[in-house]
């Protein structure tokens, strides 16, 4: 049993549904845990891990 | 090996370290303490132009910019979180010519315990210790978040995957 912090108030876990999804492309692996409480969303978690990140390119220009 | 023109990738990371300035006028800054770097969220928005978007336009963290809002809720404190920086940029050679100056915070951004019903996409990095001077913008797929953790999980900080790249080729 755990401890779930929901817009109720801190509520066990055992008293709600819960359901997770992901999201996987070429830019992020997301995740996301989400517990209802009779049909309510009282809690949803969001976790990002970003595979690209802004490059920038610099170019020295040939002298002469 | 024959000498060859190139940018030297030490240089790369002195830049992230603003070790150099090449202003005419000396810039007001103060170059001998450590800045303090936050990240703030950004909600959705449709805008396409520079000027109706978080993106490379961006020159400093406002709580709306370009028209876009920071997002608000319960447990978010505008501008965001601070980010754990210990550990120093760095620079890898790839080649005689090239290389790659990068840095990742050391851990990762976690906003704990909000609610955030608008959908947001987008995170804004910038220097807090420098009139709040942009650094990137990263972006993600919409969420929302209630009562819970948003969490931003760092890359391994390598030449590939680093946070913030500086890459001369």
């Amino acid at each position: 049993m755990a401890i779930i912090t929901t817009t109720k108030g801190d509520i066990d876990d055992s008293l709600l549904q819960y359901q997770t999804g992901s999201l996987d492309n070429e830019n992020e692996t997301t995740t996301w845990d989400e517990y209802y409480l009779d049909g309510e969303l009282v809690h949803r978690s969001v976790h990002v891990t970003l595979k690209k990140s802004p490059l920038t390119d610099f170019v020295s220009n040939l002298m002469g | 090996m024959a000498n060859t023109q190139s940018m030297c990738t030490s240089f790369l990371p002195q830049l992230m370290s603003a070790q150099h300035n090449f202003s005419s006028t000396n810039v007001a800054r103060t170059v001998n303490t450590v800045d303090t770097f936050k990240a703030a969220l950004y909600v959705t928005t449709s805008g396409t132009t520079t000027t109706t978007c978080l993106c490379a336009s961006v020159t400093a963290y406002a709580t709306t910019v370009n028209g876009v809002n920071e997002v608000s809720g319960t447990n978010y404190t505008a501008g965001g979180v601070t980010v754990t920086n210990a550990v120093n940029p760095t620079s890898t050679n790839t080649s005689v010519t090239a290389g790659v100056g990068y840095w990742t915070p050391s851990a990762n951004i976690v906003y704990t315990n909000v609610t955030l019903s608008t959908s947001f996409d987008t995170m804004l990095l910038y220097n807090s210790s420098q009139s709040n001077a942009a650094v990137a913008v990263f972006t993600f797929g919409a969420q929302t978040v209630t009562a819970g953790t948003f969490t931003l999980t760092m890359p391994s900080n390598t030449t590939s995957s680093a946070l913030l790249r500086l890459q001369t080729t």
